[in-house]
């Protein structure tokens, strides 16, 4: 639940999303669920090129488990926060 | 039954937030690379949808054609992308409609080219020492 909370934390910011067929889409970020499924408005694809048809896709619904990397905003990211997070998430046993 | 909270900002978990989305045309893109233009009647919480004249979007370089395919059910695994069209949007990319016909033939000579580079591509992976793994999108699930 670690990275849910993380990303629910950059709704609202600007992220590029690369999916497993290589197709590289960038966004505003407006949602996230427990799966990673994103929501993003504003989409545009960065090679228009090579995939024309998505142009006129204005928001998208990107499912979690297709995706291969979400890049960031490097300023929006707490690194030394984010370390310390999965450290302890890792160290302390669950309270089930 | 209250749908305002369905349409107003306050967002539902998982597979429910594309409630909103319900009779909408949507552009729906698939694991196996086919791009679907359908209304969207109705899903579930694994992500199973059920699109209504819907048809199929094949892209070939710049042209493109649409092929009717009717009613579908998708299972929910299968799809990469759900989205909301604005056909007023700018557009970079300009395409140019062909017809039926014309398409497939384009898109089989496209997959043919591309058969030809993924080969070699294995060829050179192989003979690097590589194991070759295939498409992640096709393969990994």
């Amino acid at each position: 639940m670690l990275f849910y909370s993380f990303f629910k934390s950059l709704v609202g910011k600007d992220v590029v999303i690369e999916l497993k067929n290589d197709l590289s889409i960038t966004g505003t970020l407006h949602s996230v669920d427990q799966y990673l499924n994103v929501k993003l408005t504003e989409v545009q694809v960065l090679d228009p090129e090579k995939y024309p048809h998505i142009q006129s896709v204005t928001s998208a619904f990107v499912r979690g488990s297709v995706i291969r990397y979400i890049q960031l905003p490097p300023d929006d990211v707490d690194t030394q926060l984010l370390q310390e997070a999965t450290r302890k998430e890792v160290t302390q046993p669950r309270k089930e | 039954m209250d749908l305002s909270i369905v349409n107003n900002d306050y967002y539902l978990s998982g597979m429910a937030a594309l409630v909103g989305d319900i009779d909408k045309q949507l552009m729906i893109m698939l694991r196996d690379g086919r791009t679907l233009i359908a209304y969207l009647r109705s899903l579930d919480q694994f992500g199973n949808l059920v699109l209504h004249q819907a048809f199929e979007r094949i892209c070939v370089g710049r042209q493109y054609a649409d092929i009717p395919r009717g009613l579908f059910v998708i299972r929910g695994e299968n799809v990469l992308l759900i989205g909301e069209l604005d056909f007023h949007q700018p557009i970079r990319v300009q395409l140019v409609e062909v017809t039926i016909e014309e398409i497939l033939k384009l898109q089989k000579e496209d997959i043919e080219k591309k058969g030809r580079i993924e080969k070699l591509r294995q060829k050179a992976m192989i003979e690097h020492g590589l194991i070759d793994e295939g498409n992640p999108i096709e393969e990994h699930y």
